[in-house]
């Protein structure tokens, strides 16, 4: 399986990278899933007016990559990209691309999904708000962790 | 332990504890060459705020890149690195 990690401060282009990895598949694979995380101008009811993102390079990809790695193990994948973003993120903003090939449908959107979802939890990025009252560095959340440990409890 | 080759690491802090000790990274020679060692030469640094801060709760601390059981062993040229609570991506 292609799997393909970058965390980087330059903004992406789906279309670029979605042509890129069909031109990796050939015919192997009859579906491709994207998600595209974007940056919320709020937080439950307060305003937020943007995002700083801090990873630390080597181990942060090192943890995106287990996580692909836990993907392949539960289906039949053959291209994944996730591309994340850091340093200064504004409202509106992209943040992340999840891309995931598989040969068919119902592959590609669980693993999507359980990439995402694996991402928002155990993935090394530290993540501060600029709210109007001031910034703080804030914690994974617990409707996060929920969706998280509800793939753990379905391995079982 | 005491050897007469000196033991310098690099010491890394990220998200709210490199805000909190006002630097990302500190080159020590530490005398215990453990992590232990290295929160002693710490102290000598680091008000007793900071240094809490760096024992706070769900604080891991990782030698080059991998999380740390205990007090681990540090060798010369080693990265250690305190890590806050990741937020995730």
């Amino acid at each position: 399986m292609h799997a393909e990690i970058r965390v980087e401060t330059d903004d992406f282009n789906i279309a670029k990278e979605w042509a890129a990895m069909r031109a990796r598949l050939g015919g192997r694979a009859g579906a491709v899933v994207a998600f595209a995380g974007i940056v919320r101008d709020h937080a439950g009811t307060e305003q937020v007016n943007g995002l700083f993102l801090e990873h630390y390079p080597g181990m942060t990809e090192a943890s995106i990559g287990k996580i692909l790695a836990k993907a392949s193990d539960r289906w039949e994948l053959t291209d994944t990209v996730v591309i994340h973003r850091i340093g200064e993120l504004g409202p509106r903003d992209q943040i992340v691309l999840v891309l995931v090939a598989a040969a068919h449908r119902g592959d590609a959107f669980a693993a999507c999904e359980f990439i995402m979802d694996y991402l928002k939890t155990d993935a090394v990025f530290w993540k501060k708000e600029h709210r109007p009252d001031g910034d703080s560095w804030i914690g994974a959340t617990g409707r996060d962790r929920e969706r998280r440990n509800g793939w753990e409890a379905d391995a079982r | 332990m005491n050897s007469a080759a000196s033991t310098v690491v690099t010491v890394r802090f990220f998200g709210s504890l490199r805000e909190t000790v006002g630097r990302d990274a500190v080159d020590l020679d530490v005398d215990d060459a453990c992590i232990a060692g290295v929160r002693k030469r710490l102290a000598s640094l680091l008000s007793a705020d900071e240094l809490q801060a760096l024992s706070g709760q769900g604080v891991r601390v990782c030698v080059n890149q991998t999380i740390a059981r205990g007090n681990v062993e540090v060798r010369a040229g080693d990265e250690v690195a305190f890590l806050p609570p990741v937020t995730g991506g």
